[in-house]
């Protein structure tokens, strides 16, 4: 449009131009004539005035239509050029110009062209580049927390804030048993991305320890880790060596040069508590004995005087009884309880009796040719056992029977029995003498084709165990049984869940290393980088204050914008009153389910320390907030941590909705709702959608908490009371 | 006048030996069966020696050995520390406490008497 204007304002120009050429023209040849020569002109010119417009008309379309094209070459073609090369600068795929206009424009063209193509083909490569990159990190990353995970030996690494961003599940279970509320939280409120490891380990004890680390890195030293025992809060005693992460930027200083820390940990309580038991023992040996030994010395040489009489004789003597009697009680004592627990310094594994059962009977039958039957099957039994030398032992005492004594099949047998596991190798027909058994307990293992110096007698010590040789005449059959350690209670457990954890890599965020805005005001930090917890509530009905109560919490977390479905609180509450029968069909909990459950007294310090440091979220928080305050005097538990709430947020990006409910969002999001109208369900789903709400609400403007928290109340929403 | 030797002691199976050897070397004994009857005897009696078991109900033999020393009037007292706790740290604190001399039970009743016999003959 401006160019066509300009156009016609130069064809203008070339119009009078023109007109004023030829009126010059005509002034000159006039200025040359006579006056009647003039007239004479004039009387010719006038009445062909209309030829002489029609020339300079004609010639002025000439000169317009020269124009038109000069311009279309000069002025268009290059502003169209230009225009096309801004586009080609903010491509950000590969492009080119069409070439087009007089031939210079198109060498020109051509030349832009070639550039672009060079930055394409730079652009590519580098993003090439950054994606084996990426991968290659990731895989480490992936190859990391792979084997962090397999790792028997709790680690846990830190930033310099002492936030976590890895753990493996050893550390969980690890964690677990420090929890002052394992059943509730699951040890989830002190390990999990993000938190901090000070809600375990004193602040300072670190910090001592981190500063030993920086005066040995100042030193010089090759590996500089330091190690502390500590006890927790639960009483249980931790052995933690820790390790720096160093910076890797190092134009920083080497000795501040450290951007994190690695702990592993242990717990030592038992075996602390062993070998206080141990102490304890020998020094009741020693020092007691002294004194029984000192006694009997001293009233023996009393004894030796001839002079003594009697009464004083008989008194002696009595010393001497006395304290032989006390020693022998002692030593019994003594013997009683090492047997029980310390004897063993082998190290053992903790295997599950029917892995065992199976090992062994795979291994007898390969050796033996003979049927291996399992005679009942064994209950969830863990043993403490050298699965190695106990299968060896097993499978050598298999191959003698049926190498000397014809057996024709073999059977295995399992229990528990005073503490211990009673592991039967069973066979009917021939018995053998107690001489025979003798022999093959104290010969070293050799059959078939494997040898060892090892006797079974000596597998069995190796176990702190018993083995012995026994007749069941009514039923014609005999066995060999090895008493074997069971694993204690702690162990089973921790062994058990080791298996059954298949959860692996939602166990680290190393983003972590870079966070380190705790300190901002929470108000002015990106909602992005907030550790939130998102939880919901179901109730026994929507009255709070005509004594309406929690039944169910459930929440989850959101750590640095990703979702940690693996840290999560779910916990049915007694609401120590009747769920009305129609609330029972919206969540699905009935009194028998609360019977029996913690009361929301026992629950809400949990769930407090659960999300602690956290930005509450949820739908509709408000109601959820409602039941939570009415709770503070009795438990005297504030939760003052700032609150968001997925109904104002959608609101607020969503004005022109109709419903902004929970079901109703997630069906916008397409989010699949898997356990709706269960606390942790629906915190699941609002988690999802808060995520979902986050680029849109920054795509408003909306970055931070505080900007958040301000919309949302703007909301029309917000205005309504509940 | 017989030299003054106080047993403290809780354990009966032992006084009753050490009186009787020492009432035969010709010396007044007295007993005492815990730290705290063993610190009165000592400030009533003033014995020239004690034979001090360390391990006591009431006051250990550690802290009535410190509290002899302490005071000006009993800090002369001999004290011979007889003990079970046969660690050389025990030893070392037993004879760094004021201890003049220590024995590890069991113990010959012959050297017994050869060392207190030792330590009041050093007496002035």
């Amino acid at each position: 449009m401006k160019m066509e204007r300009r156009l016609l304002l130069f064809i203008a120009a070339a119009g009078l131009a023109l007109a004023l050429w030829i009126g010059l023209t005509l002034v000159l040849v006039g200025a040359t004539l006579e006056n009647e020569e003039r007239q004479t002109v004039a009387g010719l010119l006038a009445p062909r005035l209309a030829l002489l417009l029609l020339s300079w008309a004609l010639a002025l379309a000439l000169v317009a239509a020269v124009l038109q094209i000069l311009f279309k070459r000069y002025r268009v073609a290059p502003a169209r050029l230009l225009e096309q090369t801004r586009v080609l600068l903010t491509a950000q795929l590969p492009q080119q110009l069409t070439p087009e206009g007089p031939p210079e424009l198109r060498w020109l063209a051509q030349s832009i062209n070639e550039l672009a193509s060079q930055r394409d083909a730079l652009r590519a490569d580098m993003a090439q580049r950054i994606a084996a990159a990426n991968l290659d990190v990731q895989q480490e990353k992936n190859r990391l927390a792979a084997l962090m995970a397999e790792l028997t030996q709790a680690v846990v690494v830190c930033n310099l804030e002492g936030r976590i961003l890895l753990y493996n599940s050893r550390a969980r279970l690890q964690f677990r048993a420090l929890s002052q509320a394992p059943m509730l939280a699951d040890g989830a409120e002190l390990m999990g991305i993000g938190r901090s490891i000070y809600a375990v380990f004193e602040q300072q004890l670190v910090a001592h320890a981190l500063e030993n680390i920086q005066l040995r890195i100042a030193r010089g030293a090759a590996s500089p880790s330091t190690q502390f025992v500590t006890t927790t809060r639960t009483g249980q005693l931790l052995r933690v060596q820790m390790a720096p992460v160093r910076a890797v930027d190092t134009s920083v200083s080497a000795a501040a040069g450290i951007n994190g820390f690695v702990l592993m940990l242990d717990n030592v309580t038992r075996a602390y508590e062993e070998e206080t038991l141990r102490d304890q023992l020998l020094h009741g040996l020693t020092e007691r004995s002294r004194s029984s030994l000192a006694n009997m010395q001293a009233a023996v040489d009393m004894l030796a005087y001839p002079d003594l009489d009697a009464p004083l004789r008989e008194r002696f003597l009595g010393v001497v009884r006395d304290e032989v009697s006390a020693m022998s009680h002692r030593i019994v004592e003594l013997a009683q309880r090492t047997t029980q627990d310390l004897k063993t310094r082998w190290p053992l594994e903790e295997i599950l009796g029917t892995d065992l059962l199976a090992a062994a009977q795979r291994r007898i039958e390969a050796h033996c040719q003979r049927p291996v039957t399992l005679a009942e099957p064994c209950a969830e039994l863990w043993l403490r056992v050298d699965s190695f030398s106990l299968l060896q032992a097993l499978a050598y005492l298999g191959h003698r029977l049926v190498d000397e004594f014809e057996v024709k099949y073999l059977q295995l047998r399992l229990r528990a029995v005073q503490g211990r596991a009673q592991l039967d190798l069973i066979w009917s027909g021939h018995t053998v003498s107690s001489e025979t058994v003798m022999t093959w307990e104290m010969a070293s293992m050799q059959f078939g084709s494997e040898g060892t110096p090892l006797t079974v007698r000596d597998v069995v010590e190796r176990h702190g165990g018993e083995m012995w040789f026994e007749r069941e005449r009514v039923r014609h059959e005999a066995f060999f049984r090895f008493l074997l350690p069971l694993a204690n209670a702690q162990e089973q457990i921790e062994a058990g869940q080791a298996t059954h954890d298949q959860g692996r890599p939602e166990f680290y965020d190393f983003d972590l290393f870079q966070a380190s805005d705790e300190s901002r005001a929470l108000d002015e930090r990106p909602l992005s980088s907030l550790t939130l917890t998102v939880f919901d509530t179901e109730t026994t009905g929507l009255n709070p204050s005509l004594g309406d109560e929690i039944i169910q919490i459930g929440a989850v977390r959101i750590v640095n914008g990703k979702l940690r479905r693996g840290e999560c609180f779910d916990q049915l509450v007694n609401p120590a009153r009747l769920i009305p029968q129609a609330t029972i069909p919206i969540h699905g909990i009935t009194q028998d389910m609360v019977q029996g459950q913690l009361a929301i007294g026992a629950v809400l310090p949990a769930f407090y320390a659960f999300a602690q440091d956290t930005v509450l979220v949820a739908h509709n928080a408000a109601f959820d907030m409602k039941f939570l305050q009415l709770k503070e005097d009795s438990t005297g538990l504030v939760f003052r941590q700032p609150v968001l709430d997925t109904l104002l947020l959608s609101a607020l990006v969503h004005p022109q909705q109709e419903s902004h409910r929970l079901e109703a969002i997630a069906e916008r999001f397409n989010i699949a709702v898997r356990a709706r109208h269960t606390a942790l369900g629906d915190a699941m789903v609002t988690a999802e959608v808060l995520l979902r709400l986050l680029p849109l609400l920054a795509e408003m403007g909306i970055h931070t908490l505080g900007e958040a928290r301000l919309a949302s109340q703007k909301t029309y929403y917000a205005r309504l009371k509940y | 006048m017989s030299q003054k030797i106080l047993i403290a002691d809780d354990e009966p199976n032992i006084v009753v030996s050490l009186e009787y050897l020492l009432k035969r070397e010709g010396y007044a004994v007295l007993i005492a069966r815990d730290g705290e009857e063993a610190l009165e005897a000592i400030s009533r009696e003033k014995p020239d020696l004690v034979l001090l078991d360390v391990m006591m109900p009431k006051k250990t033999g550690f802290e009535v050995c410190q509290a002899v020393r302490a005071s000006e009037l009993l800090q002369n007292t001999k004290i011979l520390m007889l003990t079970a706790k046969g660690r050389d740290t025990d030893i070392a604190k037993g004879l760094a406490l004021g201890a003049n001399a220590y024995m590890t039970k069991p113990f010959s009743t012959r050297e017994l008497v050869q060392k207190v016999a030792d330590m009041l003959g050093a007496l002035p």
